[in-house]
């Protein structure tokens, strides 16, 4: 009955289904740009460059890959807590620090990533972009440019870790109804309070999403062997 | 096959700005005679660890017909090569290409960027700081008889045709002095005909070959001049028709007769 009452309200398009969706996109989708707009150049400069302690950083980036979400939750709630050294910026509670912990989540996930297909490439391209004497800055464009589908697999693995973390945006949203309450929060409180259709359904639409997103970055690898080799 | 033409008149043109394929500018008198070298090692050597991989390599390339470097696997071919290019730095010694001299090197097994093949060569203008204009893109591909698959992606062409795709963007470059590094080593006869037709073309407009080759009949095609090398060092270096005929070491002798050279 509940699973009945979950389609239901699927397809009936719930007014509160869709707000909570509609919120959990919304920030999922602003913390992986934020991720991608860091992870992406910082992962091409570990590739690329030389200095001390740059292994110690690749193994810190792989280390945290496995961030626990709770962890970060509890790190992002310090530092924007009232007494906290970003307490000012007053957004505890708020979509912006759900964003921001989402971001801290993933950021290491696509600089990772993003580091390693990128130190493939150039160890494929090095000698005939050096043979072609190709400077520093088309260097790294023409990486970044033919990593390009890799690259958009990643942020869409980024997404997907993201949209299915829990702790995180707990800790630091609050849950609060209306205004922070995301699919994976909702899941945790309807089911906690016997309200299964609810929670079914968010659960439906969002293991939709992932799986819709994995087909898109199948998608992508598809088209990209079939046009770009 | 020396010549000064640009290879230009060669292909159907399309206005724009003519690909400048000259040769190396830099003279020198040798015996009464004006000779052009385009490259020129000094006791150039190369050591990873105890291991020389050359020694002591003195050689002056000079301008005119293929010069092809010849040896049993593992001799320094490409090592010699990829010195000679600038890939790699020598232990001790000198190369010293003269001023303005372009390099343009082709690898056995060249690397296609994930784009067309047109775009490819307009990657390498642009690396070298060439015109994109479509009208030069398209006479190269022209040259390398690829037109037709100018809008197919670069790693989805055969392997002959990313070879003479190689060859048109290291053209793309304008060199005047083009190292081959075995460029139809994994390729059938019928592509290798369409390699080899394309490198007598650039040669006939100028531009020195420096190819290594393993293949003999490739070599007595193509050489005007051998180096041969075995572990490292050049124990021959002569004019092709001297090496092939009257080779001076017991080493060439073997080598050409289908001896394996340990």
């Amino acid at each position: 009955m509940d699973s009945a009452g979950a389609i239901d309200l699927i397809l009936s398009g719930d007014a509160t289904l869709l707000a909570i969706v509609r919120l959990s996109l919304l920030v999922t989708v602003a913390a992986t740009l934020l991720a991608g707009f860091v992870g992406l150049p910082l992962g091409a400069v570990v590739a690329l460059t030389r200095f001390p302690g740059r292994n110690a950083l690749i193994v810190i980036l792989n280390g945290l890959m496995g961030l626990p979400p709770v962890v970060v939750g509890l790190l992002i709630f310090l530092l924007l807590s009232r007494s906290g050294p970003l307490g000012f910026l007053g957004i505890l509670f708020t979509p912006k620090a759900m964003i921001i912990a989402q971001a801290v989540l993933i950021t290491p996930i696509i600089a990772a990533l993003t580091r390693q297909v990128i130190e493939d490439l150039w160890a494929e391209y090095r000698e005939e972009l050096t043979a072609l004497d190709v400077g520093p800055v088309q260097r790294v464009a023409a990486l970044l440019f033919d990593a390009r589908f890799s690259l958009v697999t990643i942020l869409l693995a980024g997404f997907g870790r993201a949209a299915a973390e829990v702790g995180a945006v707990m800790i630091v949203g609050g849950n609060i109804d209306g205004f922070t309450r995301v699919m994976t929060t909702s899941i945790a409180l309807e089911t906690s309070k016997g309200n299964l259709a609810l929670a079914i359904g968010l659960g439906l639409v969002l293991i939709a999403i992932i799986l819709g997103l994995n087909a898109l970055a199948w998608s992508v690898r598809q088209w990209a062997e079939r046009h770009a080799g | 096959m020396p010549g000064d033409a640009s290879i230009l008149p060669m292909l159907p043109q399309g206005g724009g700005r003519p690909l400048n394929l000259a040769p190396a500018p830099h003279r020198s008198e040798s015996g009464g005679q004006t000779e052009t070298a385009v490259l020129t090692l000094e006791a150039v050597s190369l050591r990873i660890g105890s291991t020389a991989l050359l020694a002591d390599v003195s050689l002056s390339v000079m301008r005119g017909a293929p010069t092809i470097i010849m040896g049993p696997n593992g001799s320094g071919k490409t090592t010699l090569l990829k010195l000679a290019m600038g890939l790699i730095e020598p232990t001790s010694g000198a190369i010293t290409p003269p001023p303005g001299t372009r390099r343009g090197f082709v690898f056995q097994r060249p690397v296609m960027l994930r784009r067309t093949a047109a775009e490819n060569i307009a990657f390498a203008r642009t690396a070298s700081g060439s015109p994109t204009d479509p009208s030069a893109i398209a006479r190269l591909l022209d040259l390398v008889g690829l037109a037709h698959v100018a809008d197919r992606p670069a790693r989805k062409l055969s392997g002959g045709e990313q070879q003479r795709l190689a060859l048109a963007r290291a053209l793309a470059r304008e060199p005047n002095i083009l190292f081959l590094d075995e460029p139809t080593a994994s390729l059938d006869p019928a592509a290798t005909k369409l390699v080899e037709d394309v490198v007598t073309r650039v040669a006939s407009s100028g531009v020195k070959i420096v190819m290594a080759t393993h293949d003999i009949g490739q070599a007595r095609r193509f050489a005007g001049e051998v180096v041969f090398l075995v572990k490292g060092s050049v124990v021959e270096h002569a004019a092709g028709s001297a090496f092939f005929e009257q080779p001076a070491t017991e080493a060439a002798r073997r080598f050409l007769v289908g001896d394996l050279i340990l």
